[in-house]
């Protein structure tokens, strides 16, 4: 338990202070902040609110707007940003970590790693989204609804996860 | 557990306030207690702090019994609470009430209480009796919020607010929880436990329907719609996992709790010509618990 109990005004504007020792002397700076690009979960969605947080931090590293040794907010100040459950936060960063996306240094917070931004990956995902592009055109074109197309893309990813086992 | 219940029940005559409820809350969580006006959220609130006595069965929060009095009044000493009436002395004012509960607890906290001011802009002069429902909701909040507990047991915490109100209050908790307190709240608002919960109890006519971590009823309750050649019979679809069976000549609409891929794996055995999985919201698990008591 900390007396410091609500985030400075500064972080809610998206931006953190930062102590750091240098010669001796305390320099404050503000660091720019992750949080201002992850925007608030969609909790009716359907789907958990920990992987729309996953999705937006992924999508962020193959974007490039995250980069190998940024640090994500802390579970207090993520979760406040977002007004989620910080278990949820934990969840998710835990997750990543699993995944290898992120890095948890104990009592540092969590940094983005080398391999979640492999260029690899982001080749990957972008040479896909023009694939997906041209589908999801094609599909309207033929008259499906952004609704139909989003069951049939479910559908088949689930399906393809039953064929897998 | 922080607070877990065995059999409560609670009887008016022969109405059923609460019957046979088990509750289960692990320290640190965030708990939604959802259910419909009437459907038994109080009164099981009212028996966890002691305010009113259970029929049978019994509680216990921080290992104290609720049905004892010595350990009842530990339990509210450790505990805090905002109760269904938001219930406080009328005759003083805000100023008055909030110095006058501060002189209890030591543990007062004078840093939130300074921030709620600002944040709920409460009119320090105004005597309680004179509050909107939103302002005495809030000041009931900050009373509660205030005493720096380990539990918070919140009936209907966001009662009277507006929109901006409600998230400034969701943000409070869940600043809380980042603190470690465990937050038990009820609602009948579907959204505001969607958003901050992380383990949900459903409960209608005084019984629990549900109880189950909110990501996990996320992840394996679905609807399926399924479409074939010719037409089809419900029993032919009555796989493991599925609640619901709604057959319509040669289409059907399946509410499933678990075992989607194993359903949908069956409907490609029965040739299904079209097979579309959805996500469910809370609220339509809910409704769908509701559906399914009635029948």
């Amino acid at each position: 338990m900390t007396g410091d109990f609500f985030p400075k005004a500064s972080v809610r504007a998206g931006f953190f202070l930062t102590a750091r020792r240098h010669a001796g002397t305390v320099l404050l700076y503000y660091e720019y902040s992750t949080v201002k690009m992850l925007v608030k979960p969609n909790p009716s969605s359907g789907v958990p609110i920990y992987l729309q947080i996953m999705e937006q931090i992924k999508h962020a590293i193959a974007t490039g707007a995250l980069r190998p040794g940024d640090q994500l907010p802390g579970i207090r100040a993520l979760a406040e940003t977002l007004v989620m459950n910080p278990n949820t936060v934990a969840k998710v960063y835990r997750e990543l970590e699993h995944e290898g996306v992120l890095e948890l240094r104990h009592g540092m917070g969590a940094f983005v790693t080398a391999k979640g931004h492999s260029r690899s990956r982001t080749n990957k995902v972008q040479s896909a989204q023009p694939l997906v592009r041209q589908l999801v055109e094609k599909l309207r074109k033929q008259g499906l609804s952004e609704e139909e197309i989003r069951r049939l893309f479910e559908a088949e990813l689930i399906r393809e996860e039953e064929l897998v086992r | 557990m922080i607070l877990e219940t065995e059999a409560l029940t609670k009887l008016y005559g022969r109405f059923e306030a609460v019957r046979d409820l088990r509750l289960s809350v692990q320290a640190g969580s965030i708990c939604g207690f959802l259910g419909q006006n009437g459907a038994g959220k109080s009164s099981t609130i009212k028996m966890l702090l002691g305010m009113m006595r259970p029929t049978s069965g019994t509680g216990r929060i921080f290992g104290l019994q609720i049905d004892k009095p010595e350990e009842s009044i530990e339990i509210r000493k450790r505990a805090a609470f905002v109760s269904e009436d938001k219930r406080l002395y009328d005759y003083m004012s805000v100023e008055q009430l909030i110095r006058f509960t501060r002189s209890f607890f030591p543990g007062w906290r004078s840093d939130i209480e300074e921030h709620l001011l600002r944040e709920f802009e409460l009119p320090l002069e105004r005597k309680i009796k004179r509050l909107s429902k939103g302002m005495r909701t809030q000041t009931a909040l900050l009373l509660a919020l205030c005493r720096g507990a380990e539990l918070l047991i919140l009936d209907e915490p966001t009662e009277g607010l507006d929109p901006l109100n409600i998230e400034k209050v969701l943000g409070l908790l869940v600043g809380f929880a980042a603190e470690g307190t465990t937050i038990f709240f009820s609602s009948h608002q579907i959204a505001e436990v969607e958003q901050i919960a992380d383990h949900v109890f459903i409960i209608d006519k005084g019984r629990l329907l549900l109880d189950a971590p909110l990501d996990q009823m996320k992840e394996e309750y679905r609807y399926i719609n399924l479409v074939f050649d010719t037409p089809i019979q419900a029993p032919a679809l009555a796989f493991d996992g599925i609640e619901r069976v709604q057959v319509d000549g040669r289409s059907a609409s399946l509410f499933a709790s678990r075992n989607v891929e194993g359903i949908v794996a069956q409907a490609h055995a029965l040739h299904a010509t079209s097979i579309d999985v959805l996500p469910v919201s809370l609220k339509e698990i809910f409704l769908e618990s509701l559906k399914a008591r009635s029948h």
